[in-house]
């Protein structure tokens, strides 16, 4: 976890040897543990095999019994999520999903960066401005949803501020979905500003002025000094965020509605099927939703190697303490690394 | 900042001039992106605020300062029959609740990630984390049918339960990065001078990482006080919905089609604790949220 720090100090401390604490750690993680296996395991199990039952309603035509309880259709869910008229409106829940996520986390992002430098470099009003953007975090979503609900009213103050014909933003269409990003935006992005600002403030001054003193430009610093040193900790922040619009539901559910062509999400479609009791088909759309959550991520972590137990960027922290350390000989320092 | 404006003003005489123009047109760029920032952040909460203060029946105006102001909708909220109070005390139950089940549980775990060797250390800390991107839906459905079945629906423990799915893997976390903080040569001395760890954990840690733990539990409350789509799922009954959920189903109670200034002035009743929480301990907030990103 930590890098080494001090030699072991003799009577022989306990952070020396791997196993040491293998017992201990099981009893004190078996809480956890067992918790997260009832309410994330199993309902995970009880999903799959949920989705290869379908509820049974009306009278078998050969008996004249009426039938109820569930039925073993195999994959026969899936099969109608990617056929027929569900496909429709499914392959529409998945685009949504796709397009919050992929728009909304870029945004984000720039809008997150631009704000880290500016609250990086601020030369007053820190204290202002560290308190504000910690507002749009703290208003649970729903209200979120409703306070934009209520600013893109027909004749709300975004109408009113904004030029041209008053756009009825809440209804069927594109805007719905502009309004649902802008209102997401506002709320993350100031937590993305959070993150990277929090990554921008490990790196040493140093390095800029070396990089200054070499004629390196503003532009120039920041592609080539900022970004690539404040990548592990945006990762992370992307990695979280990206995962969060996945399971978008709050905020176009009560910002827009239900059943809306133009924002429903792929929750949004699980959650009217559970409440309209199809189960079969609900449990079928959330494991989709599941698979499609753990591809992203594995992506993320394989590919682009976000890095989230820190273990990396612990090497590399290392790596440049020992670059500092070569740099600065004279300091004497008793951390083998 | 100010210690590089200072070297970038050092070199020669010549450029001394150019640097202090540059300071000065620095200085009115971090201020207006300061400004920029603020008014994003706090505008659209203002004007949740301001419609809140407004008279119903300037509910359409669109001034920024409201006049009269007017208590009308904080009053109208608070109406015995639109069962305000009662889904607020919900939210503080469940969202409260959750915060002390996960606090217990979690500090347990923490502190094994944080301070313990075992072998399967990664994969375990791996694991707790990989649960908190997990999908919502994908464990109401099945529950929500279990809940129907075993009678849980309209009670406190089906939104309680679910809610430690979310709210266990953020506590770990968040509690992890602040005992990696505290220096461990205090529980190793504890222990030198013949402490086991467990009276080690309870006399020195424990009173050590009081503060963590305090941050922690804020930032799991706003996480399960901000919690919808279980709550949404798992009752029926208006007497035991939470806040969130039904403030966001208010119809025109108040005889107008869509009652905003009443939305608005439950949104700053329910939003406005929280804030003033956050401004409080802004400091420590902002290290729990970020720790984990960044250590």
């Amino acid at each position: 976890m930590t890098a080494p720090a001090l030699p072991p100090a003799a009577g022989g401390n306990a952070t020396t040897s791997p196993q040491r604490h293998g017992r201990l750690a099981l009893l004190l993680l078996t809480p956890t543990f067992v918790v997260l296996a009832l309410v994330i395991l199993y309902p995970l199990i009880a999903a799959v095999r949920e989705s290869l039952y379908l509820k049974q309603e009306g009278v078998d035509p050969e008996t004249g019994i009426v039938i109820g309880g569930d039925k073993f259709v195999g994959a026969d869910n899936y099969a109608a999520i990617f056929s027929g008229e569900t496909a429709t409106r499914f392959w529409n829940s998945f685009y949504n999903t796709t397009f919050f996520t992929v728009f909304g986390v870029a945004i984000e992002v720039v809008l997150g960066v631009a704000m880290a430098l500016v609250m990086h470099h601020a030369l007053r009003g820190r204290g202002l401005v560290r308190a504000s953007i910690l507002v749009p975090w703290a208003v649970p979503t729903a209200m979120s949803a409703l306070l934009w609900q209520w600013i893109f009213q027909a004749e709300g103050i975004a109408n009113v501020i904004l030029p041209g014909e008053a756009v009825l933003w809440t209804t069927e269409g594109f805007h719905a979905k502009v309004a649902v990003l802008i209102a997401d935006t506002w709320k993350t992005a100031p937590f993305v500003g959070l993150l990277v600002l929090a990554g921008l403030q490990v790196i040493p001054n140093e390095v800029y002025e070396a990089a200054r003193v070499d004629g390196a430009n503003a532009w120039a610093r920041f592609w080539r000094i900022t970004l690539p040193l404040v990548k592990p900790a945006l990762l992370v922040a992307i990695l979280f965020r990206v995962m969060d619009v996945l399971r978008i539901f709050d905020l176009p559910y009560v910002l827009i509605g239900e059943r809306k062509q133009s924002v429903e999400t792929v929750s949004m479609l699980a959650f009217e099927q559970a409440r309209n009791l199809r189960y079969g088909p609900a449990a079928a759309y959330a494991t989709v939703l599941f698979l499609y959550v753990a591809i992203i991520a594995y992506v993320f972590v394989k590919l682009l190697g976000a890095d989230l137990i820190g273990e990396a960027r612990e090497r590399t922290r290392a790596e440049r303490r020992k670059a500092k350390r070569a740099a600065e000989p004279e300091q004497k320092e008793a951390v083998p690394v | 900042m100010t210690a590089t404006t200072a070297t970038a003003a050092r070199p020669a005489a010549k450029n001394a001039n150019k640097a202090a123009k540059d300071l000065v047109g620095r200085r009115w760029l971090s201020t207006l992106g300061i400004i920029i920032i603020v008014i994003y952040c706090l505008a659209p909460f203002y004007w949740m605020v301001v419609s809140a203060l407004r008279q119903p029946n300037d509910q359409a105006d669109n001034s920024f300062f409201p006049s009269p102001l007017s208590m009308e909708n904080f009053a109208g909220v608070f109406r015995s029959d639109v069962g305000f109070g009662r889904s607020l005390v919900n939210s503080v139950i469940v969202a409260g609740t959750t915060t002390i089940l996960t606090l217990i549980l979690g500090t347990f775990a923490a502190y094994t990630l944080a301070r313990l060797n075992f072998r399967f250390k990664n994969l375990a800390a791996g694991i707790i984390i990989a649960t908190s991107m997990f999908p919502g839906i994908s464990l109401i459905v099945p529950l929500k049918k279990l809940f129907t079945e075993i009678g849980w629906i309209d009670s406190y423990q089906a939104m309680i339960v679910p809610s430690l799915s979310f709210a266990l893997p953020l506590a770990v976390w968040t509690l992890a990065t602040f005992f990696r903080q505290m220096p461990k040569e205090l529980e190793e001395a504890a222990m030198v001078d013949g402490l086991t760890r467990g009276q080690a954990f309870r006399r020195v840690i424990l009173p050590l990482a009081a503060p963590g733990m305090f941050t922690t539990a804020i930032i799991t409350f706003i996480a399960a006080w901000n919690e919808f789509i279980i709550a949404l799922s798992m009752v029926n009954q208006k007497e035991m919905k939470t806040a969130n959920v039904l403030v966001s189903q208010f119809t025109g109670i108040s005889g107008y089609d869509s009652p905003f200034g009443t939305k608005m002035a439950a949104g700053v009743i329910v939003t406005v604790p929280l804030v003033l929480v956050v401004l409080i301990f802004q400091r420590r907030i902002i290290a729990g949220l970020t720790a984990g990103g960044v250590k």
